[in-house]
Parts: C-alpha cells; structure tokens; sequence
C-alpha cells in the first residue's frame, strides 16, 4: 500500500532549512528510507519564492500568478512516497520523519490505487 | 401485533446472548479476514443460523465454536461469491501473515478473544473523535445502527452515514487490525479509555434531551470497560476507569426522585446506592493506584470511592477530595476539574473561598457555556446570602443547553432563593 508523506515546514531557520533539525537528520531519514525497502519516491522542493500558481477559468483563460495562494500558512517543503502494508507502519516512518519535528506536520495520505 | 407473544420473545432474549457472542464473533471474523463489511455479514448470518437451528436441534455442546466455524464457512460462502473482494482480501492476508502474531485466548472455551485489537481500531487517532465511539458501539457493544443513533441523540441516516465514512476510512488508508506492540501501548490505550470514558458519561450526565441519564448507554460502556479489563488486567488505568465507572453508576438510582427529578449528590438516599457495585469500585480503585504513579481515571475513581463511602453527606472527607483533585489537576489539567475542585474548597473551607475560585475561572471560554459552573455559583452566593447576583447566575445557567430534569432543577432553584436576610 503507498502512502505519500506530505511534509509541511514549520518554523524555518536563518539558513532556510526547518528548525530543529539538520541536514545531517535529512540524509539519515533519507537512507534510513531507502535502507527499508520503502521507498517509492521523495523530493524536496526548492524554496517558495521560486513557486508559481497556475488556474485556468472555464472560458480558457489562463491565470499564472507567483507563488502558491498567499494565505496558505503551511508550506509543502517536500514529500515521500513508501510502500507499507498498513497505515500504522506509514504513521510510523512520518513520525521518524524531520519535517514532523520542530513545529513541522507530515500529512499522511494513502495513494488511491485503481488497480486492484 | 395481537399475540406474536412468546415465540419473538424467546428470539428477543436469544438476540440478547448472542449480544456478548456478537463483538467477540465479529473480532475473530476480522482478524481471519481483514474486512470488518464481511465479518459483520457473516457474523450476522452465523447468528441468524443459530437462531433457526438451536430451537430445533438444541443448543450445541461449545457454542462458541459452533457460531465461529458457521460464520468463517458463511464468510467463506460470500468469498465465492464475490472474487473482486476475494483477491482484495487475499493480498490483505498475505500481508498480515507476514506481520502477524498469535491473538492471546483468554481460556473460557479455548476460543482466543481478538477483541483487543478491534478496540484499538475503532479507536485509532485517524479517525474523528465522534466516529471512535460510535464504531466502538456498533462492532464491540453489537448495538445496531438505530441503537447507536439513538444513544447520540442523531437520526439514524446521519449515524449510518458515520459509521460507514469510518468503515471506509479503515479499509481505504489500511487502519489495521491489531494491538499496538507494548512501547506503543501509552500512547495508544489512552485514545481507547477516553473513547469509553465518553460513552459512560455521556450515558451518566447526558449532554441534552428528556433524560438525565440513560443508563443503558452508561451499562454498554461498563460492559466494554470490563472486558477491556479483562484484556489487560496489567493496566492499571484500564482497572481505575471500569472503578470510576462503577462508583459513579451505584448512585444512578438516587440521582432521580419518583417524578424524575434530579436529586443532588448530598439529599441522595445513601440507601439506594448500589453497595455490591461500590465494593467492587472499591476493590479496583486499589488496584488502579497500586504500583505506579497514579493516572486520571484512577484518581477519578478515588474521589468518587470517597464520596461512596460517606455514611451521610457531613461524613465526606472534603479535605482528602481536594487534595485528590490537586493530584487530578496535575495529571489533566481542565477547566471542568478546576470548576470540581472549586465545589470541594467550598465544602471545606467555606462558600467565600470557593466562590473566589470559580471568579478566577470567569474568563474560561468552555466554563462559560457550561452550565454547571453558572449552577455552582449560584449556589455558593445563595449561601453567601447574596440572593440577586444568585438568581442572575441560575438563569445564565437556565439559558445553557441541559437535559430537562436539570432544568427543572435549576428552576426550582431560582424561584424558590430566599430574600436577603437583613444585616444583624
């Protein structure tokens, strides 16, 4: 079953990174991950102000504005894609996660699978 | 119906054994077969059998092995006829042998008891708080839909809707059926008491309606604090919330007089408390607050052990309950227990002291609308002898939401204040 960890920053630190925890934390979930067999896929994101918001109105018109909706307070600084056989085993890994620490959440949501 | 008599009544009373059957039926079926639709279903034909058989070939020798092996073969039966759901069920299975472990039997008939683990998914973190006590109801106390609509007061629509948005969360995020691994344990059997603790006193001080208890919502909840006990009798708040439960629902008879009107806890008639019920309260609180740090329900339990034990209302040991509420406050800390232990400094050392207590918490969003706090202070200023600003908080109490005896009282209270004695 796969779940994508949703990773929302909390507080960020001088060097644009979540506080809290260091790169060091990042490389070790990261391989900690991967070492599991879990891993499906994952990305961190560049920081926000590089972001752009796309909508298209119902006669074809495009609007491209900068950044996500600026009242969005929580910011998706990355994610995580694993394979677990349940939803505890997911919770679990987001738990371990550095981005759930330092005032982060890691939204945890199961990939809808239209396969079976 | 004119004389359905005798024949439904046996089959009513027959469903009412197979209550206890029902969750402990329902809780292998899942731990077999991963999928709470299909162990309900076969659950229910299994019963249905049983029902149609046993009054013709008499009751089997095991019962509950009888029912077990009916309903794996009737899940069995519905497999066959449903592949989509087979395939589905048997990739679930394929992983829960790969994590699996064996279910503990608790040795009545050698059936192993897998309800455990059913209380921790019904009352896993994932799911909203509101849906947590209803699928408790519905898979463990066996209620029907209709029976769990009613004990929250909802139309049953709206209840079954609940129930199945939670069934369908469990099956589409994978919730899993199983208990938690015994690191895991405290954080996660909170989650289970609280689910409990909120069915009794929703049973015991109903939040709204005709009634100020209804007990048989209060008794599911003892039920299933029991047999929670039972699955873990090492746990010692598991122990202190089935104690607090019991002393507070020893007293359910005296909480209303003969034309339903509630009756406070000190013009109670200690004659009609439920003394067995208080012992066995008794005995669990000792246990709850043995070896170890004390918890909520434990120290709960205790006060209300206190307040059991008092031969009349002048024999509480206010002093003790206090202190006791001083513990409770540290453990969770809450408006509400605050408000409590406000009530019992009063007791102790006079309405002055505890009014000045409930004055500090005026500013609490919750205690606000809350109408016991608005009630307690009214009666503390009656006894001050300050019967205006009395009956301006009766009728602050009196626009809250509360169930009808309570209304009753509370107007009986305000029209009733006595005028100002003069200053001597």
């Amino acid at each position: 079953m796969k779940y994508l960890l949703l990773i929302h920053a909390g507080a960020v630190a001088e060097d644009g990174g979540a506080q809290g925890c260091t790169p060091e934390d990042w490389m070790a979930y990261d391989k900690d991950v991967r070492d599991a067999g879990i891993f499906v896929s994952g990305e961190s994101l560049a920081d926000l102000v590089t972001a752009a918001a796309v909508r298209v109105a119902a006669d074809g018109s495009r609007t491209v504005t900068d950044g996500p909706f600026p009242e969005t307070r929580e910011v998706v600084g990355g994610f995580y894609v694993i394979d677990v056989p349940d939803l505890d085993q997911a919770l679990e890994w987001a738990a371990r996660c550095p981005g759930a620490h330092g005032g982060g959440t890691v939204v945890v949501r199961p990939v809808a699978d239209f396969g079976a | 119906m004119p004389d359905g008599g005798a024949g439904e009544d046996a089959a009513a009373s027959v469903e009412l054994v197979f209550r206890e059957e029902r969750g402990r039926l329902l809780a292998a079926l899942v731990r077999r077969f991963g999928d709470l639709d299909l162990a309900a279903d076969a659950t229910s034909d299994a019963i249905e059998a049983a029902l149609a058989r046993w009054p013709v070939d008499g009751v089997p020798a095991r019962p509950g092995a009888w029912l077990l092996t009916t309903a794996r073969r009737k899940a069995v039966d519905r497999l066959r006829r449903d592949k989509a759901l087979a395939a589905r069920l048997a990739i679930l299975q394929a992983e829960a042998d790969r994590t699996g472990e064996a279910a503990p039997s608790d040795g009545d008939g050698g059936l192993p008891d897998e309800r455990l683990a059913l209380f921790f998914t019904c009352a896993h973190p994932a799911l909203a708080a509101e849906d947590r006590a209803a699928l408790t109801l519905r898979c463990l106390a066996g209620l029907t839909t209709p029976e769990v609509a009613r004990a929250f007061l909802v139309p049953d629509a709206t209840m079954a809707q609940r129930i199945v948005r939670a069934k369908n969360k469990i099956r589409t995020a994978r919730i899993p059926f199983r208990v938690p691994a015994k690191d895991e344990l405290p954080g996660r059997l909170p989650g289970v008491l609280q689910v409990l603790y909120s069915l009794f006193t929703e049973g015991y001080a109903a939040s709204g309606g005709p009634e100020l208890q209804r007990s048989r919502l209060a008794e599911e909840a003892i039920r299933l604090a029991r047999v929670l006990h039972r699955l873990l009798p090492a746990e010692r708040e598991a122990a202190g919330l089935l104690a607090l439960m019991l002393l507070a629902h020893a007293r359910r008879d005296a909480r209303v007089d003969a034309g339903g009107r509630l009756v406070l806890l000190a013009d109670q008639d200690r004659a009609r408390w439920d003394r067995p019920m208080i012992e066995e309260g008794r005995g669990l609180t000792v246990r709850a607050l043995t070896g170890g740090p004390p918890g909520r329900y434990g120290v709960q339990a205790a006060i209300n052990a206190l307040h059991d034990e008092a031969a009349t209302a002048d024999d509480t040991d206010w002093p003790q309950i206090v202190a006791l509420y001083d513990v409770l406050l540290a453990l969770s800390p809450s408006p509400v227990v605050a408000l409590n232990r406000a009530v019992a400094v009063a007791m102790c050392e006079g309405p002055e002291a505890g009014l000045a207590l409930l004055d500090a918490l005026a500013d609490d969003p919750k205690l606000r609308r809350h109408h016991p706090y608005h009630a307690a202070r009214a009666d503390l200023l009656t006894r001050l002898n300050r019967p205006a600003e009395a009956a301006a908080a009766y009728r602050t109490a009196l626009s809250l939401p509360c169930t009808l005896p309570e209304r009753t009282h509370l107007h009986h209270r305000l029209t009733t204040l006595p005028n100002p004695t003069p200053p001597p």
